[in-house]
């Protein structure tokens, strides 16, 4: 029974994975705003359109981050904002479109400082990550206590710049996030080959005549744009794991990058769309959150219950492959005792059975004899016909196979 | 000097060094077309560095390097790289085919996809390295060997005059070890150039018939017998080289 669930699971089609997903959370989506009556007004249209954009767009961005051992990109993007906000609140005064024109240029500057390192010195990627985080995020905060003095100072808006304030998203902002979508899309699909190879092996790229640093600097300027325009819809640090979470969990159900691609842009889809829904209705008020919370449920969801990779079919996976040794080794025991005793149905006692091979042996006992192999003797157990000539086989095979090793 | 054939590979006085330490010091280094050539030398000797910057992987500090007296950027689709196994990573969501495939990326147009001849193709090189069965499989089960081999295919696919391999004998096991030698007598047979970054001396003189021993500088360079000599081995590998002679002898 669990083996043809296993079998059956792991030859599941990618499509009917990725059909039934999408038609799963469309009907949560759905029937979240049935059930509860909530009203399809304009806010929430535009919310939740913009949510279900930026899910589709971070998730497609972030598979090539992820692959690239980048994770840590969002969080230094979204560090390395603070000083361009500040500083374009030093000159311009407050204004969210003015904060995010500041945030997208030291973000991008940020992540063109990491490259550089890696570039020129011998640093590994975490460490430059690191740095880079630490160093615009300092700077970022010295110019922050400057600004404190100012009679204006409650106005910086930090509080959006890390939550964010989805209710204010706007049809023209809606407008903007679906050009980006289209420019992300088109782009990643124009240039699938050079990301791919790139992402996998870049020196190889190079000597294919791929400018590997070129797809570099695309790459990380889409990442820029994407993580600055979400920030109005879940704040600077949310959109950060809006780039991991449903890449990571996506991972999970493919071995191949475009189905990967589609399924994370799935997942993100899902995670903004509900998360949207969830929070119109009434729960957990901030958008931005909640979508977080539903990512983070669906990478761990994805990391237990994935076919062939998640946890809990490593666990049957051993579980069966346990169960078929047990069950092989109380057959030779059988048949070993039969042998040494000249008698095929020798009755060895349960309780020396189990002294020998431990708890498991009972439901090893229990599938030989349901198989018929082995049958119940008072209180022992002896091989059947059957049961002796398949011990007697396997044993043959393994003396031919040490025969073999030995010549 | 051979005058009569043609150089596949023509360096002179080639100088690498990273952060002022000298990686490989006034190389020049012949390659006649149609040999089968082993790079050996000590770890950290420079071996990797000088097929790397033969194609502009590394900046150099001096020097030129010419494939059949052209630049490598003019003949860039002439040459194909095995890269070192290690400097990828195999858990990449992609089959083996995928990877084949990758080596025809650089032929093939923007938006362009991999259609029915670029994946008979990339099937027949599988099937040089015996890897026609695992085409499908995801690269993440492959067995180090395995992975060799796949890397071994996604450069014949790319069907170069040149072949630089950066230490495809590593690690790997027998099965593996007699393909990449199959492979590498079938270029042989089609008059290709192949270089191989190698560090089994034991196995130098039966898979390969020019060699170039090198430790930073060029000890000697030419046909396996007269460079593979005692003499410039145990130049060429200073100390370390003293042990293995004793034992051998």
């Amino acid at each position: 029974m669990l083996r043809r669930i296993n079998d059956f699971v792991t030859t599941l089609p990618f499509w009917l994975i990725a059909v039934t997903m999408a038609a799963g959370g469309i009907a949560c989506i759905v029937g979240c705003m049935l059930w509860f009556g909530a009203t399809f007004d304009y806010t929430l249209q535009s919310v939740l359109t913009g949510s279900i954009l930026l899910g589709i767009v971070t998730g497609v961005l972030g598979c090539f981050v992820t692959l690239k051992r980048q994770s840590l990109v969002g969080d230094v993007l979204a560090h390395a904002a603070l000083p361009g906000v500040v500083i374009a609140f030093l000159i311009a005064g407050s204004g969210l479109s003015v904060l995010l024109v500041g945030a997208a240029i030291a973000g991008w500057l940020g992540l063109q400082v990491v490259s550089l390192i890696l570039d020129t010195t011998r640093l590994k990627q975490d460490t430059a990550l690191g740095i880079v985080l630490a160093t615009f995020f300092g700077l970022g905060i010295s110019i922050l206590s400057y600004t404190q003095g100012r009679e204006d100072a409650g106005r910086v808006g930090l509080d959006k710049f890390f939550f964010g304030q989805a209710a204010t998203i706007l049809g023209s902002d809606v407008l903007i996030i679906s050009g980006i979508t289209v420019i992300v899309l088109v782009i990643i699909i124009a240039f699938w080959k050079e990301f791919t190879l790139s992402t996998f092996d870049p020196e190889f790229a190079m000597t294919n005549g791929f400018a590997v640093r070129m797809y570099d600097l695309l790459l990380s300027s889409l990442v820029t744009i994407t993580i600055v325009t979400g920030l109005q819809l879940a704040g600077v640090v949310l959109m950060a794991g809006m780039l991991v979470a449903p890449a990571v969990a996506a991972r999970q159900w493919t071995d191949d990058l475009g189905e990967m691609v589609i399924l994370s842009a799935i997942f993100g889809a899902i995670a903004g769309g509900l998360g949207a829904m969830l929070s119109g209705i009434g729960w957990g008020r901030p958008t931005g959150p909640m979508i977080i919370a539903l990512a983070a449920m669906i990478t761990f969801g994805s990391l237990v219950i994935a076919p062939a990779r998640g946890m809990l079919w490593d666990w049957l996976q051993r579980w069966l492959d346990r169960h078929r040794f047990e069950t092989e080794n109380l057959l030779s025991d059988l048949y070993r005792f039969a042998e040494r005793n000249q008698k095929k149905d020798y009755v060895l006692e349960e309780k020396l059975l189990i002294g020998l091979r431990g708890w498991f042996a009972y439901i090893g006992l229990r599938d030989l004899q349901r198989n018929g192999l082995i049958t119940r003797k008072d209180s022992g157990w002896a091989l059947t016909d059957e049961g002796y000539s398949r011990a007697e086989a396997e044993h043959q095979k393994r003396v031919q196979q040490q025969n073999q090793e030995n010549a | 000097m051979q005058i009569d054939t043609k150089n596949a590979i023509q360096i002179e006085n080639l100088t690498v060094a990273y952060r002022g330490k000298p990686a490989l010091w006034d190389v020049s280094l012949t390659v006649p077309e149609g040999v089968l050539m082993a790079i050996v030398g000590p770890n950290g000797a420079g071996k990797s560095t000088l097929i790397k910057s033969m194609m502009n992987l590394v900046p150099r500090a001096g020097g030129t390097i010419k494939f059949y007296g052209k630049s490598y950027r003019q003949m860039r689709n002439s040459v194909a790289y095995v890269p070192q196994r290690a400097s990828v990573d195999w858990d990449y969501p992609t089959s083996v085919l995928g990877v084949v495939l990758m080596g025809l990326y650089g032929q093939m147009g923007l938006f362009q996809r991999p259609g029915k001849k670029q994946k008979a193709l990339a099937m027949e090189a599988l099937e040089k390295v015996d890897m026609a069965d695992f085409s499908g499989r995801p690269i993440a089960q492959l067995s180090g060997g395995q992975q060799q081999r796949t890397f071994l295919a996604r450069a014949l696919v790319q069907d170069a005059q040149i072949y630089l391999m950066d230490e495809p004998f590593a690690a790997v096991d027998a099965v593996t070890e007699r393909a990449i030698v199959a492979i590498l007598q079938e270029l042989r047979s089609r008059e290709r150039t192949v270089l191989v970054v190698h560090h089994d001396l034991q196995t130098l003189q039966e898979y390969f018939d020019h060699a170039a021993l090198i430790n930073q500088e060029l000890f000697a360079s030419g046909d396996i017998e007269s460079t593979c000599t005692p003499e410039n081995l145990r130049r060429t590998y200073g100390g370390q080289f003293m042990g293995w002679l004793a034992g051998e002898q």
